[in-house]
Parts: structure tokens; sequence; C-alpha cells
């Protein structure tokens, strides 16, 4: 999706402005395109095609309202016709449609591109567009859209080319069983919510009539008649609602964890059959108003932690659908002709052994296999680490998961899903979340001795009030724990954490569990991969020096050579224009082992490395050696442009570190974290990345295979400081998931963001700064919280255990206490930009 | 004031008529998603025609 972000911006500047705007896009008009006949003009035919469906449908409503929207615009996008062809197989219609009672078909699609009021208008005007489908409802959150169509009328590849020609590519919403999973788990949490706030409501009501009547004096029938009427009401709130604490607590005793339920459970316990013996006995007080409002105030604040939580998570989930899922399959046709053989485009999932399959330059592997056909170079920089690619021929074997660059490639499948190499891997990451520690949050920590002190207190209080009066004494003694409860703590702690993950989730950091946070404040043990998260991880021009002009020219060349630093250039420079009269001037382009010559008119082009241009005799000015090194600083390799005998240009070609990465580990190390990298890639390489990012020979393991990252981080594990591992790759996730912390940077493979805990949906270490600056900042609030909320409970204690708290004590402090948490929790957290600058400050 | 005796009982069955009305609207999904509804609402209805197979609830 950024690619898409960033390609509109490109696309303007390079070509020269005309003054004239496309009337679908906004973007400017290439000169080319301008139609002076015509009132609309169109940055492309995309563009122009989604207009014509556009206002074809009547649907012009949809430009007024994005502009009043002020949303930012985009380009039409059509999607690829082979991988709409997808969308009509059997095993597509056996995994992601469901067949409705009338005969109609739903599905949901993830949308590109979704991101205002008028995208919601325009998706959901569908069925005018293509006739046959029913409804189309986008969920604007998730970016999904519901369709029901009729397959008699329509076909779902039709709908997704629709939708692709307005500018959303669709995409089959994966993950679907695990969000149906979430919503049925938030649709129960709401049902006790509703429940514990109507009793809640109406036991505070009650409450109103018996506080009056401790003042003005009420008749006994009447008293009796709402006590028992507040047993019922409260009962109920206990048993139904209030049963997830109960549930709670138990698990936490079998498994002799401390957990916060433990204390709140032994409230509502103690309160609950106290004040039920009370209301039979006809004497004492109750307290199910105090009771019925903390269940429901506990669950507001759990239900809005999970809000957030799920929104991580599904976020993260509906990713994997925008990675492929389909490949081409050659089928051989039945007639034994030689040329009968036809491309269809399955699921990945409907892949067998021995199937042959298509694999195009630029794609995934979907499988492990054999190369039967074609000559190219793989990049597993995802699987193993590596960042170079690997030239492969026939006969070669080659993994799932590696992406293909050079040319198009026919495999022989020799596993597929869990017998791959991924598949084992992903086997592995299984085996490292069941195996994970629990983590045990502060409060869960805090509460285990909260519970022996209350008891403690307890005890003495009874024993000193049993001397004068055994009634009084158990009177006194319910009375303490009810008004110990943790309530504040267990309703502050949640919404302060899920305060902070909505920030954080604005920022692009997605977190996935809570107790990550936790972990996280402290300074720990981070281990960092290298190829996609301190390095960008593909192959890419980096930099230029020398005359701009000769850019095309350059391009032109290098488009003859398969090496990838040759297509990375092909890639930054192909897309501009060269002259005919300069083509003409381009000839005899020869391709050599590392490099490439071309005659210019009169003079000898020559690209390549600084060996190329030595044997060719050509010298390289010591002026030029100051930009080299800094290049290479950052990981890059230098590719040269001479003209004759004299270098003209320079090409910083690499995977190179990301800018941010120095000044985010350099943070890092300030607030005490022990920073070490882990990658699958070569020494020489991992050593000068370490070096770019200031890291010492012995914090670097190079050529590390991916189960030996896995024993590094569990070797670690099991100690005070926490093991955060940092990473993107396949290879990292068997890591990322035993990890105390699994971190997954963006640009990630599947794996690695189902293992992690965080996802850092943006490139660059700085997400993992602020991450952390989150989580030390969220352990402020929550300590104060803890302060509070503690000192509320003592002097609640205090007056219990002289014999001074009534039910009407309880129900003034503890929503008063509530109160002065939840503003605390609300407030506290500052922004974490606001906090990297006070840290910068001190300093 | 015997009339409370009544009374209570018949706020409490109102009571329990809310509270099953919004337990059914959760099970219906009215709760799942509380992001898009704010934005259809703005829009004009200018086509009836369309606006009935709109109303449709979600599957």
């Amino acid at each position: 999706m950024t690619q898409a972000a960033y390609k509109p911006s490109a696309r303007a500047s390079s070509q020269h402005a005309t003054g004239c705007t496309c009337s679908h896009c906004g973007l400017t008009v290439p000169k080319g395109m301008v139609d002076a006949m015509r009132k609309q003009q169109f940055c492309c035919m995309a563009c122009e095609s989604a207009y014509e469906v556009i206002h074809g449908c009547g649907l012009d409503a949809y430009y007024r309202l994005r502009d009043k929207a002020a949303a930012e615009q985009r380009q039409a996008k059509p999607t690829d016709a082979q991988r709409l062809s997808a969308f009509d197989s059997d095993k597509f219609h056996e995994l992601y449609v469901r067949r409705l009672d009338d005969g109609l078909c739903a599905t949901d699609l993830l949308l590109e591109g979704v991101h205002c009021a008028a995208c919601v208008w325009l998706i959901e005007k569908l069925p005018r567009v293509v006739p046959g489908v029913i409804e189309a409802r986008l969920s604007l959150r998730e970016a999904t859209v519901r369709i029901v169509w009729d397959p008699q009328r329509a076909e779902l590849s039709q709908i997704a080319k629709a939708l692709g020609t307005l500018g959303y590519a669709a995409h089959p919403a994966r993950g679907g069983d695990k969000r149906g999973v979430h919503l049925a788990e938030q649709r129960a949490m709401l049902v006790r919510l509703g429940v514990a706030g109507a009793l809640a409501g109406n036991t505070m009501l009650l409450a109103f009539a018996l506080y009056t009547g401790m003042f003005g004096g009420m008749e006994q029938r009447y008293a009796e008649f709402f006590r028992w009427i507040s047993v019922g009401l409260g009962v109920l709130s206990l048993a139904w609602p209030g049963r997830v604490f109960f549930q709670g607590a138990w698990a936490a005793l079998r498994t002799r964890s401390p957990h916060l339920d433990v204390p709140i459970a032994l409230a509502l316990g103690v309160g609950g059959v106290a004040g039920a013996v009370n209301v039979v006995v006809g004497r004492g007080d109750i307290y199910f108003d105090s009771l019925t409002v903390l269940v429901f105030l506990l669950l507001v604040g759990r239900f809005i932690q999970y809000r957030q939580q799920r929104r991580a998570d599904d976020a993260v989930g509906l990713l994997f659908s925008l990675t492929p899922s389909h490949c081409r399959r050659v089928v051989h046709s039945t007639d034994g002709d030689a040329d009968g053989e036809s491309i269809e485009s399955v699921p990945v999932e409907a892949l067998g052994l021995g199937d042959l399959i298509e694999v195009r330059s630029g794609e995934l592997l979907p499988a492990d296999g054999v190369v039967v056909q074609g000559q190219a170079s793989v990049i597993a920089a995802l699987i193993t680490g590596e960042s170079r690619p690997v030239p492969i021929a026939v006969g070669d074997r080659v993994c799932a998961g590696a992406r293909l660059a050079g040319a198009t490639l026919r495999v022989r499948v020799s596993a597929v899903g869990e017998a791959s190499r991924v598949g084992k891997l992903m086997a592995l990451v299984q085996r490292g979340m069941s195996e994970k520690p629990p983590i045990i949050a502060l409060t869960d920590r805090v509460a285990g001795w909260f519970v022996c002190a209350v008891s403690f207190i307890a005890l003495v209080v009874f024993v000193a009030w049993s001397v004068s009066d055994v009634a009084l004494a158990v009177d006194h003694t319910v009375a303490l724990l009810i008004v110990a409860c943790p309530c504040a703590l267990g309703l502050a702690t949640p919404l302060g954490l899920a305060v902070a993950m909505g920030r954080s989730a604005r920022r692009d950091i997605l977190i996935k569990s809570a107790a990550a946070l936790d972990r996280l404040s402290k300074p720990g043990r981070l281990l960092i991969d290298k190829t996609g998260t301190v390095t960008r991880g593909a192959m890419r021009v980096e930099a230029w020096q020398g005359d701009m002009a000769l850019q095309p020219l350059i391009a032109e060349a290098e488009r003859h050579a398969t090496h990838p630093i040759a297509r990375a250039i092909v890639e930054a420079y192909g897309d501009q224009e060269l002259a005919a009269a300069q083509r003409a001037m381009l000839c005899d382009i020869r391709v050599d082992r590392c490099g490439v010559s071309a005659r210019l008119g009169q003079g000898q082009l020559r690209i390549g490395s600084r060996l190329y241009l030595l044997e060719k005799g050509i010298a390289i000015e010591v002026s030029h050696g100051k930009q080299v090194s800094d290049w290479s600083g950052l990981g890059c390799t230098t590719v040269y442009v001479a003209i004759d005998d004299r270098v003209v240009a320079m090409i910083a070609v690499g995977d190179a570190v990301h800018e941010d990465a120095k000044a985010s580990i350099d943070q890092l190390r300030r607030w005490g974290w022990e920073v070490s990298m882990l990658t699958g890639d070569e020494r020489a390489v991992a050593m000068q990345v370490g070096q770019a990012i200031g890291l010492d020979a012995s914090a670097i393991a190079a050529g590390v295979s991916p189960e030996q990252k896995l024993e590094v981080v569990t070797s670690r594990l099991g100690d005070e400081r926490a093991v955060v591992m940092v990473g993107d790759g396949v290879n990292d996730a068997a890591a990322l998931a035993s990890a105390d912390v699994g971190v997954s940077v963006s640009g990630g493979a599947e794996a690695s963001m189902a293992a992690a805990d965080v996802y850092l949906a943006r490139p660059g270490l700085s997400g993992l700064v602020e991450l952390i600056a989150t989580a030390r900042n969220s352990r402020c609030v929550i300590r104060r919280c803890l302060c509070v909320s503690f000192s509320y409970n003592a002097l609640a204690v205090a007056l219990a255990a002289a014999g001074l708290i009534n039910p009407l004590v309880a129900a003034v402090l503890m929503p008063a206490s509530s109160a002065l948490v939840l503003g605390l929790a609300m407030h506290g957290q500052r922004r974490p930009r606001q906090d990297l600058e006070t840290q910068g400050a001190t300093r | 004031m015997t009339v409370l005796f009544i009374v209570l009982p018949i706020a409490l069955v109102l009571a329990a008529a809310g509270l099953a009305a919004f337990l059914w609207a959760v099970r219906q999904g009215q709760y799942d998603d509380l992001d898009t509804p704010p934005y259809r609402m703005i829009f004009d209805d200018d086509e009836p025609a369309l606006h009935k197979t709109q109303q449709r609830s979600s599957p």
C-alpha cells in the first residue's frame, strides 16, 4: 500500500506539468494525454474508465462527496486479469464464499485504498454498477466489504473487476474464522455489559430509596421488600456477568499465578454471601449497589481494552489477504497435442505434489520444488535472511516464500503446505507460542501480595472485634473485605492500556497483547534481525551522482542485463522517457560478467563495478573515493558509469540501512537496552551493517539459521530481563513466537506477523523507539494509578477496621476513587513524540 | 404506598424489556461495526428504489 501511495507523486514530478488535472484522481495530466476537445481530462486509461463507470451509472455524486470529505484522491488501478480469474475457481468458492438460503452467495473482500465517507457511498452503490449484486456493505474500519450477489446473474470476478476499476483492488479477506471468533467474543462481552449495566442501574435506584430511609425513616415492610429485590438483582449480577471474575480467579488459583481477579472475586464473593445472609436474617447491611456497579465498571474497562487488542489483531490478520494466495498451474490438455497446454490460476491450497507451476519475475514461490525450465535468481531474504540474490538454473531446488527475480521459471512442486520448509518453520512457531511462559503483568504481581495483606488485616480486625462482639466482628470484617477490592485499579489499568494501544495504532504500531507493553517498559535484551529490519530488505538504487540526463540511457543499456543490480537500476530510471535521437545513439550493447558496455554516438559507455572499469583500463579518481566509502558505510555497492576513459556518474545500489536505524539504536541503548543483531546473511555484510548502526562485532551473529535464532532466543529466556526479538522474515517467526515480546516490522512475511505480539506497520526502527517510549509511559501511568488506588484502599480499610464504614460511605468512596484513577489513566498518557522530545531535552 | 408492591415489579419488567431489546440488537450484529454507520447516515437518499435494497439487514 505504501508503494501505491508513493507512485502518484513520482508520476507527478516526472511528467511535465501542463496545468491540467485529471478529472478522476486530481493528478497532473501528462502533455500527451491532454485532449483539448473534451471537458474531462484523464492522466491514464485506468482513471478514464473509472470515470466512465461512475459517470455512466449516474454516480457523479461521488466526486461531490469526496470533495466535501477533502480526502486524498486516488488513482484508479486496474486489477490483473490473471488474478481475477481465480475469483471464479471452485476452490475459491469453497474457501471464501458462503451460500445463502435463497440461492444467493456472500463473501467478504478486503479492499485497498478505502479511506473516507465517499468510498462508503460509492462502494455501497455497487448494485448499480454490476447488475446481479444484491448488496454491498462496507466496514470502514476493516476496509472489508460484504457482498451478496446472485451467481446466476454475475460472476465474482466481474464484481472484483468493477471494484478494481473504481480504484479499490479486491482481495479475498483471509483469517475469517479468527475474526468470527473475535466477533462472537465481543458480542458475548457486550451481552454481559448490558446485563451488568441494567442490574447495576436498578440496584442503585433501590439503594437510593434505602439510603433515604436510613435518614428519614422507612416502614419495615418496604425496606424488607427493597432488600429482597436488591438481593435478587445483585445475585443475578454476580452469577451472570460477574461469573467471569470468579472463573478468572479460579484459573489463577489453579495455576498458582497471581491475578487481579483474585482480590476482586474475594470481595464479590464475600459481599454477595454476607449480603444474602443479612437479607434472609433480616438484619445488617447489604452492599449490592456497590457490588453491581463494581461488576459493571470492571466489565467496561475490560471491554474497551479487548476492543483495542482485537482491532490490532484483526488489522494484522487482514494484511495476510494482501499476500498472494494464488499461483499459476500449467495444465496439459488431454488430446496429446504438444502445444496444448494452458495456464490456470488456482489458490495455493489447491496445489498438489508433482504439479507444474509457472512463477514470474517478482513473485513469491508458492511451494517447494525443483526448477524444470528457465534460469533466474531467487532472493530468499524472507526465509534465510540472505539479502543477495542466488542464481538458479534447471535442476536446482527452490523454497516456498523466496522471491523470484529476472525471468519466468517453471517449477515441479515437491512439497506443499506443512511439508515445505516454510511449513516446518511454522510448526516451530506453533511450538514456540504454546511453550511461551505467560507474562504476569505488574498489576497482577501486585495483586498477589495484595490478597495476602488484606487477608491478614481482615484476620486481625476479626480477632480484635470478636473480643467484644462476634456478630459485630463479622460485619466489620465483611465490610473491610468489600471496600478493600482494588476496583479503581481493575478499571484504570485496562483503560490506560487501551488508550496507549489506541494512540499507537494511529501511529502505525499495532499492539496485539497488552502484556507486551508491560514487558517492554523495562530495559532488556533486544535482538534485531538485519535484512528488512535494519536494512530495507531489497536491492535498490539509493543514490546517484552525476548528470541526471544520463539516467534513461543507462536504464536502456542495463535492460539487457539480468543481474539484480541491473534490475534495480532499470526499476529506478526505466520509466523516464528516452528521446528517439538518444536511443538511436545507443548501439552495440554488450553484457559482460561485471558490467555492460555500449557505443554511445562517438564514445564508449561502460557501466559496471570498480573491477570492471579497472579491467578496461579506466582510472577512478581519488575524489570519488570519499563518496564511495560513505556509500559502502551504508552497505551499498557502487556502480560506476564511464564514457570513454572518464567516470561521469556513480550509482549506489544496495540493501541500504534505514536512515533512522542508528539514531533509534542509540536511543534504545541510552534507555539501557542491550542491543544485538542476528542475521542469516554473510558475516562481511553483517559487519558492514553493524558498523553503520554502531554495533560491536561481539554483538553480531551472522550466518544464523532460523533454528539457531530460536535457540539463541530460548537460551536467553527465563531471566528478569525481557528478551525482545525484532524481525520481518519467515526465518524470524519461530524466534519471534518464543521471545518474551516479538516485534514484526513492515513488509514482513505473514508468518512473522502472526507470531509477533506487536506489528510495526511502517518501515524503519523509529517505530520501535516509539513503542518502547509508549511502554515506559504507560508503566508510569499504571504506577500512579496503583498509588492512588492503594491510598484509597488503605483509607477504606482503616475506616472499616475502626467500624466506621457503612454501605453509604462505601457507595460514595468507590466511585470517587474510580473517577480519580480514571482521570489519571486517560490524561496521564503523553503522546509518544512529546515523550521522546522531553527525553532528549533532559540529556 | 402499597402501590410500590405493584409499581416496582412493573418497573423491573420494563427494564427487562429494554435489556431484551439490547440483547436482541447485539445478537443481530448491530454493534459489530461502529465506524461505518455514522458516515452512512449522512448520504442523501436520492434513489428511493435503491434505498429499499440497502435496507436488508446484513446476513
